[in-house]
Formats: structure tokens, sequence, C-alpha cells
């Protein structure tokens, strides 16, 4: 049993990091958000697959007009456009749903959220329907070369492993956005800001500092980098549809609670060990327990990480505990 | 004039008459057409108005069974539409007590919970897997199916099991607060579902994604109860049972805590309210009225499988209660009532007067705006505009307020105060 999971680890340590940076990007969004406003944005997961249609749309257009263009400098113009839309309808969505809200009890921007989400999601079947006869779309296959990793030459108790190019892409992309965003956080003027207004908000104001503009910019970069992330999934998966958002979002959120809400390191690492763990799920779960659950059990899987750190580690492994205030 | 109509209008016997006229024109309109949607709806409605007559209780309590269990039967029996009537308004009862199941967890406690479906879909399978061969897969003793009069006594055990679910569920859950609480109870409603489509192997328990079908219809005297306006009956007297039990429940001991700790956690602790078991309560008591009606559900359909029981089906019943007003007993019933009616007969109208109208090649609707497929856009609309414009929904919540310098002379006026008992009700909106 342990030789089965092993011959498979180095394919299952691929598709993890595929998945864990997906979840890792879309994480960061809801870290930053909750970190400054400790509003859950159910809507996040809605903006990243806004950012993968938008995406797929794109290089289909920009596909027609000539493929001359190689594909990198492609996807980078691909990405910078979809990444300032959906930034743009992150701050719309805040200006719109939850400032108003700002001081509401807890639940009513939550609801908010929702119904935000739900809006944004038959909106874009709408367009996608009108558009294309139907609401599931396949984008083109760019970055499809298959590579062959000789895992078994390392040792013969590993199985061969094969990726898309696409993997590459995605990885890298995803590690740059987030090295990004660390300098930016920790080393800029307005990463200060966003830090001084996480951690209190009036007096930050009182310090001059523009609490509305930073609160609209954390909205725009979070969502940047998750529309961003769209267009990787769309790049990697290949097929969308309106409701691929919902489930990825809550597990990036999952991810976010795992590494420690509110911490943006925390997110990172809570993001590619859920992608890890989960795809290890899907691939070892009916061997570990002799057939009984399948890969079926994997969304199972993740919700029990989070009720598991919920309740014993409610801080997850980065963040610092924090006492209530009366 | 106009303060002369108002006056009119507030005076007792014009709106009885007023309100009889109504009645009497849109239940003949009803009986004798051969399909009127609208007059069925605002026979419907008329309940709605009943609500804010200046009558007693008692009396439109008694007008409101009339109408409930004689006059809509009756008035809908006319024309070949009966059945589709009924099942329309039997759906309403089932989802009015989910509604009101749901309104205690989130508008009387203050927890949001998003995955209320798995309750239902727990009463649902309890009754489909013993009312069909299923449970012969694994129970050890008894022959299955049971008969179809185990449905009564599945009511309770339906509620029972939907009741431990609840408590299951919330002794983790409780640990978290607010927001997580939201997150962990939507990954809840899902692990439910997951599992019921899974269940089929290594033991067939819940036939997987195939779904449970021919579950045995109930039976009661010897009659069974097979077509829509049997349910309608079955429907209604749990939906008076669970009003009852609601509207007690809210002033009770027990409502006023699960108020003391939605307002504020720490504060109510303090005043010696046992949290969790506060909580508990409220999971428990809201997961018993959905899982009652879920073994209704499963009877009335007779074949259930998990596609019935997914994410938006929480969140409709979420919107019915913030449509209606969170905590608000006649607002929830108002928005469940409102929701379902749209669901199922306002958006389907509207999509075959759409279809009609391309068909005569009037005006040309593609096909991705049908209203049918809007669902979840008019959901998401509601829930953004009543969160920002109306908070406490269409019939906010009231507190009953007592007035310290009213009560000591009440003594004296007691008379007074009985026949304007409603009126001061209505007026006196706490904030």
């Amino acid at each position: 049993m342990l030789l089965e999971m092993f011959q498979t680890l180095p394919q299952v340590l691929i598709d993890g990091l595929t998945l864990g940076a997906v979840y890792a990007v879309v994480a960061l969004g809801y870290t930053m958000v909750y970190g400054i406003l400790q509003l859950i944005n159910f809507a996040h997961g809605e903006i990243f697959m806004t950012g993968a249609f938008i995406g797929t749309a794109l290089f289909i257009m920009i596909m027609g007009w000539g493929s001359a263009i190689p594909q990198i400098l492609l996807l980078i113009i691909v990405l910078v456009i979809t990444a300032s839309i959906t930034g743009f309808i992150g701050v719309g969505m805040e200006r719109i749903a939850y400032r108003p809200l700002r001081n509401a009890p807890r639940l009513i921007p939550l609801i908010t959220a929702i119904g935000i989400s739900f809006v944004l999601q038959d909106v874009i079947r709408f367009i996608a329907e009108l558009t294309s006869g139907n609401y599931i779309v396949t984008g083109p296959s760019l970055f499809s070369e298959n590579i062959n990793l000789k895992t078994s030459a390392i040792s013969s108790v590993f199985n061969d492993a094969s990726f898309k190019t696409s993997f590459l892409i995605v990885l890298t992309v995803a590690i740059l956005l987030m090295i990004t965003l660390d300098f930016f956080v920790n080393r800029t003027k307005w990463g200060t800001a966003m830090r001084a207004v996480a951690l209190d908000r009036e007096t930050a104001a009182l310090m001059s500092i523009n609490v509305n503009k930073v609160i609209s910019i954390t909205f725009f970069i979070g969502s940047a980098l998750g529309g961003a992330t769209g267009v990787l999934f769309a790049l990697q998966y290949g097929t969308i549809d309106p409701y691929i958002g919902f489930i990825l979002g809550l597990k990036a959120f999952i991810a976010a609670v795992l590494g420690g809400i509110g911490n943006i390191r925390g997110a990172m690492l809570g993001g590619i060990m859920l992608g890890v763990m989960e795809m290890f799920a899907a691939a070892n779960l009916s061997l570990l327990t002799g057939g009984i659950f399948g890969a079926e059990y994997k969304d199972v899987f993740a919700f029990a990480i989070l009720i598991l750190v919920l309740i014993f580690k409610p801080e997850g492994l980065l963040g610092k505990p924090t006492a209530e205030k009366v | 004039m106009k303060a002369k109509f108002s006056s009119f209008l507030q005076h007792k016997w014009s709106q009885v008459i007023l309100f009889s006229v109504f009645i009497a024109v849109t239940s003949s309109a009803l009986y004798f057409s051969q399909k009127s949607v609208v007059s069925f709806l605002l026979l419907l409605a008329s309940l709605l108005v009943l609500h804010y007559m200046n009558l007693k209780k008692v009396t439109k309590w008694i007008v409101a069974a009339g109408l409930l269990f004689f006059l809509i039967p009756f008035a809908s029996s006319g024309g070949p539409a009966f059945q589709s009537y009924m099942e329309v308004a039997t759906m309403v009862g089932i989802y009015i007590s989910m509604a009101l199941g749901l309104n205690i967890v989130v508008g009387m406690a203050g927890l949001l919970d998003l995955g209320f479906v798995a309750f239902f879909a727990v009463g649902a399978y309890s009754y489909s897997i013993f009312a069909t061969p299923q449970a012969s897969n694994f129970m050890p003793f008894g022959v299955y199916p049971l008969g179809g009069e185990s449905f009564w006594a599945f009511l309770i055990i339906g509620g029972i099991c939907a009741a431990i679910a609840g408590v299951l569920i919330g002794v983790p859950v409780l640990r978290v607060k607010g927001d997580y609480l939201a997150i962990v109870t939507l990954g809840f409603g899902e692990i439910i579902r997951i599992v019921f489509n899974n269940l089929d192997r290594p033991i067939n328990f819940t036939g997987g994604a195939m779904g449970i079908s021919s579950v045995t219809p109930p039976k009661i005297f010897g009659i069974e109860l097979v077509f829509p306006n049997q349910f309608y009956f079955v429907t209604l007297v749990i939906l008076l049972f669970t009003i009852f039990a609601v509207l007690r429940l809210e002033h009770s001991k027990l409502g006023r805590s699960w108020k003391a700790v939605r307002e504020n956690e720490i504060a109510a602790q303090a005043m010696g309210i046992p949290l969790v078991k506060t909580k508990l309560l409220a999971f428990a008591l809201g997961a018993t009225f959905s899982g009652m009606m879920g073994v209704v559900f499963a009877a009335k359909q007779a074949f259930i499988d998990p596609t019935s029981f997914t994410l938006m089906e929480s969140f409709t019943i979420l919107v019915m209660v913030v449509l209606g007003g969170m905590g608000s007993v006649p607002g929830v019933i108002l928005g469940a009532a409102v929701v379902t009616v749209l669901n199922l007969q306002v958006l389907t109208e509207l999509t075959n007067w759409v279809n009609q109208l391309s068909l005569n090649g009037i005006v040309s609707i593609p096909d991705a705006l049908s209203p049918a497929k809007m669902q979840k856009f008019i959901f998401g609309a509601i829930l953004v505009l009543f969160a920002l414009y109306r908070p406490k929904g269409l019939i906010p919540s009231k507190n009953k307020i007592f007035d310290a310098s009213k009560l000591k002379v009440s003594k004296k006026t007691e008379d007074i105060e009985n026949k304007d008992s409603v009126v001061v009700e209505n007026e006196k909106v706490q904030v």
C-alpha cells in the first residue's frame, strides 16, 4: 500500500502544486480583505471566475486577429488586461455593497456578499450563453506540450510523472505574483498604510491615512490577483463554467484559514498545503480506506481540515491568537 | 377627503366588508375560470391583507383557518389546474415551515447557517430509506418497505433525526463565531450532500446519485395519500403546528435568551444565559421543523436524490428569511410564500409567455434571458437590495414594549386596552 502511494507521489505533487498555487493566490484576496475589514468577501470566488471568463474571451479574441504574437507576450497582455478589469470590478463591489454597510451588524455584509456573488454568476452565465450559445466555455489550448519527468530514474519506487508546459507557467506566475505582493505590502508606502489600517482603522485615520482609499486599493489588488489566477486556471484546466468560482473560492478561504486569516504569508503556505493535501487525498483516499471512501470525498476532506483547524487552532498555522474585546 | 377615506379604511366593519368582497371576487374568479394564476395568487394574498386588518387576533386566526382549509381548496377545484394549484400551495407550506426553522437559527439566535438544507435532507432520507426496500440492505430485522401508516410516526422520527443532526453539527461548530460559523455550516451542508451522494458503497444506504424512488405513499384510515390536494392538508396541519410552536417559542424564556445572544453574546453570558445550551437548542429546534417537512417532501415527491438538497436550496431559504425580515414570524411567512410562488409559478408563467411571444415573432428574446434561468440573478438582487435598503425585511420584527407607567394604570383601562391591543402592538416598533 505504501509502495503504491510512493509510486503516484511525483504526479500528486505536481498536480497538487498547480492547484495549490491557484488556491494560494485566491486565498490572498480573502486574507487581505479580512485583515483590513474583518469581512469574508464571499464574492471573491466569483471575481476569480469572472477573471477566467474575461481571460478566455481575450485569448479567443486576440488569437482571432492573428497568431503572430508569441504565446508569452499574449499571456502577459491578457493577464494585465484581465487583472485591471477584475480589479475595478472589485473596487466597484466594495463601493456598492460593502462601504454603506461598514457599521452594520456583521451578518448584513455577509448577506450582500452572497447576493453579489449570485448576481455575478448569473451575469457571466448570461453573457457567455448569449455570445457562444453555451455557458460552458472551452478556451484555446496554449502551452500544451507534454513534458515527461523521469522520476523513476531517481529511485525505482516512483512512477514517471508528466505535466503540461502550462504547469510551469501557472507556478511561475503565481510565485511572481506572491513575491510582488509580499514586497508591496512590506516595503512600500501604500503597503505600510494597508498594514496600519488593518491594525487599527481609527488611529490610522488620525495619522492622515485615507482609509477609504486604502480599502479600495486592497480590494483592487485582491481582485486583480483573483482575476489573474482565473486566467491561469483557464489556461491550465481548459474548460470553465460560471459556477467554478464558488467551491474554489471556499477552498481558497479554507486555505486562508489554515494559514491564519489576515496573514499574507500564511495564505500562501495554506494554499500550497491544501492543494497538495487535496490531490493526495484524491489519489490515495480509496487506497487508505480500503475502497470505502473514494476520490469523490476530497471536498469532504477539505472541509474536514477547515473544521479541525477552526476547533483546535483557530488562529491558523502562522496567525497570532487574538483576545476578544468587550 | 383623504383623511376621511383613511378613517373609513381604519374602521373595522368597512374593512370586513371590503375584505369579503375581495375574497368573493377572487375565489369566484378562480372557481369559474379555467386557469387563472392571478386570481389564485390574489386569493393567497388575502391572507396578507387579513394580517393587517383591524380585528382581534382570534378572529383573524379563525378566518385564516377557514380560508386555508375550505375556501382555497374549494375555489381552486373548479378548473383542470386544481392539482397544480395544490402542488404550489403544498410547496409554499413546506418552504414556509423550513424558513420558520431557519428563522429561529438566523433571525432569533443570530447564527448564520448556510447549510440548512442538510436537515431537510436528513428528514427526507430518514423516511424514504425505511419506506422503500432500501432499508433491508442493512437492517438485520424487520420487513421493508414499511407501510404507509408509518409516515405519521416518521414525522416525529424525521424531526428527531434532524434535531440530532443539528446538535451533532452544532457541537463542533459553535466554538467558532460569526463569519466562520457561516462557512463551517456551509461546509457541513455540502458534506452531508456529498455523503448522501456516495453512500451507495460499501453498503447501499441512500442509493447514491440514483436516489431513492417509489417511496411508499402515506396512508390514513386506509386511504393512500398520493395527490397534491391530499398532501395540502397534511402540510397545512404541520405548518399550523409549526407557526404555533414558533410563536410560543419566540416569547418564551428560551426565545428571549436567543435574542439576547443575538444582540450581544458576552452581555448575555454575563446575565447568566448558558450560551452553548441556548445555541444548540436553536440549532436543534430549527432543524426539527425542517426535518419534519423533509419527511412530507419525500412522501409527496415519492422520489428523492441528492440534487434536491444543493447549496442553492440553502440559499433560497436564506433569501426567504432575509426578504421577509429576520426574526419576524409573519415576515418570514410572507417571504417564503413570495419566493416560492415566484420560483414555481411566476417565473414559469413568465417563461411561457416570453416563449409564446418569440414563437409568434413579436419580439425575439434569446434563450439565455428566459426568466426561469434568471433565478440566481433575482435572488442575488433581492439579497443585496434588501441588505442595503431594508435590512429589517418586508415585515420588520417587533419586540413587545412594556411601558412601566401604562402597566400601572392598565388595571383601570383594561377594557379599552383589550379593544385596541392590536393597534398598540402594531404602532410600537422598537428599533
